[in-house]
């Protein structure tokens, strides 16, 4: 384990502070861009998170991506522990058997698989964390 | 849920003759429908890299294998794990090129072939053209673009079966239209 770098922006989105210390690869481009590209994905979380639970912003943003570069993104409260199982298997058991296996499903399009749907609708209920309650 | 353990991502048998002689089919009826060897391969070439853009995801759903460091690696994995788990056979990887980005898979024997003679009139003929194909789909889509051609071939009289893999470009991830 290591620590890569820091970075602290004010309410305008400055970049206050940097520093870094195990970097292993640098970006290509100025610092300042490099900033406002951390910023600019902050801001979009942000306003994204505020748009979907406008009591509490406190969240958890679960994330798997596929070296082929397909990426699941599961919102969940603060209770849910690691996903990335969970992640892996909507993706292994699910997205795989159903969409890519389908020949009549298109890739590179919205899904429109009805078994798909409702695949995926009664694996996440029968999560163990899920209930339809927030809290 | 119940059936959705029982279609978990192990792999499941299949007859092989089976697998062997629909592939000959398709062949066959490739040579029918086009007039001459090259149009056939390149067909051939074209299947292959519809299934290997699929497969591939498969392929990362049953392994275990995560993103490769190096073309090495790559090829260990192409001959080790994914050769194994779709066709039972584990060629070598040799010939590689000083620069570490050309490199052989030796194929001892290939299941596609099994009853295959090819005629006379069809010396031009790369059977096994498919797998050239799949194997670019698949690497495509884990952004290596590779040229794959089957450089010997026991079908037509070598000793063994060779397919040369080069390395061509890393393939950059593409943003959404609309962004810069």
């Amino acid at each position: 384990m290591t620590v890569h770098n820091l970075y602290i922006f004010d309410r305008n989105g400055a970049c206050l502070h940097y520093s870094e210390w195990n970097r292993k690869k640098q970006a290509g481009i100025s610092k300042e861009e490099e900033f406002k590209l951390m910023y600019g994905m902050l801001f979009s979380i942000r306003s994204f998170v505020s748009k979907m639970s406008p009591l509490d912003i406190r969240y958890k943003l679960h994330y798997y991506e596929t070296p082929t570069g397909v990426k699941v993104v599961m919102n969940t409260d603060l209770g849910v522990p690691n996903c990335r199982d969970i992640l892996h298997q909507i993706y292994s058991t699910l997205y795989v058997e159903y969409i890519v296996k389908n020949p009549l499903c298109p890739l590179g399009e919205s899904l429109r698989s009805e078994l798909f749907n409702s695949r995926l609708d009664s694996f996440i209920k029968a999560l163990p964390f899920f209930s339809a309650r927030a809290g | 849920m119940s059936r959705q353990s029982n279609r978990t991502t192990e792999s499941k048998k299949m007859n092989s003759e089976l697998f062997t002689l629909t592939y000959g089919a398709l062949v066959t009826q490739l040579c029918k429908d086009y007039e001459n060897d090259e149009e056939v391969n390149k067909q051939l070439d074209k299947m292959g890299y519809n299934i290997g853009v699929r497969l591939i995801e498969d392929f990362l759903a049953r392994s275990s294998v995560g993103r490769c460091h190096d073309f090495r690696e790559t090829a260990d994995v192409i001959a080790k794990v994914a050769f194994k788990m779709y066709l039972g056979i584990t060629p070598s990887v040799t010939n590689w090129s000083p620069a570490g980005d050309e490199f052989s898979l030796i194929l001892e024997s290939n299941p596609l072939v099994d009853f295959v003679e090819l005629p006379d009139n069809h010396s031009n003929l790369v059977y096994s053209n498919l797998l050239c194909g799949v194997l670019r789909g698949a690497l495509e889509m884990v952004q290596m673009a590779v040229d794959v051609r089957f450089a010997q071939d026991m079908l037509r009289g070598d000793n063994v079966t060779e397919i040369r893999m080069k390395f061509i470009k890393r393939i950059e991830e593409n943003l959404p239209a609309g962004d810069e």
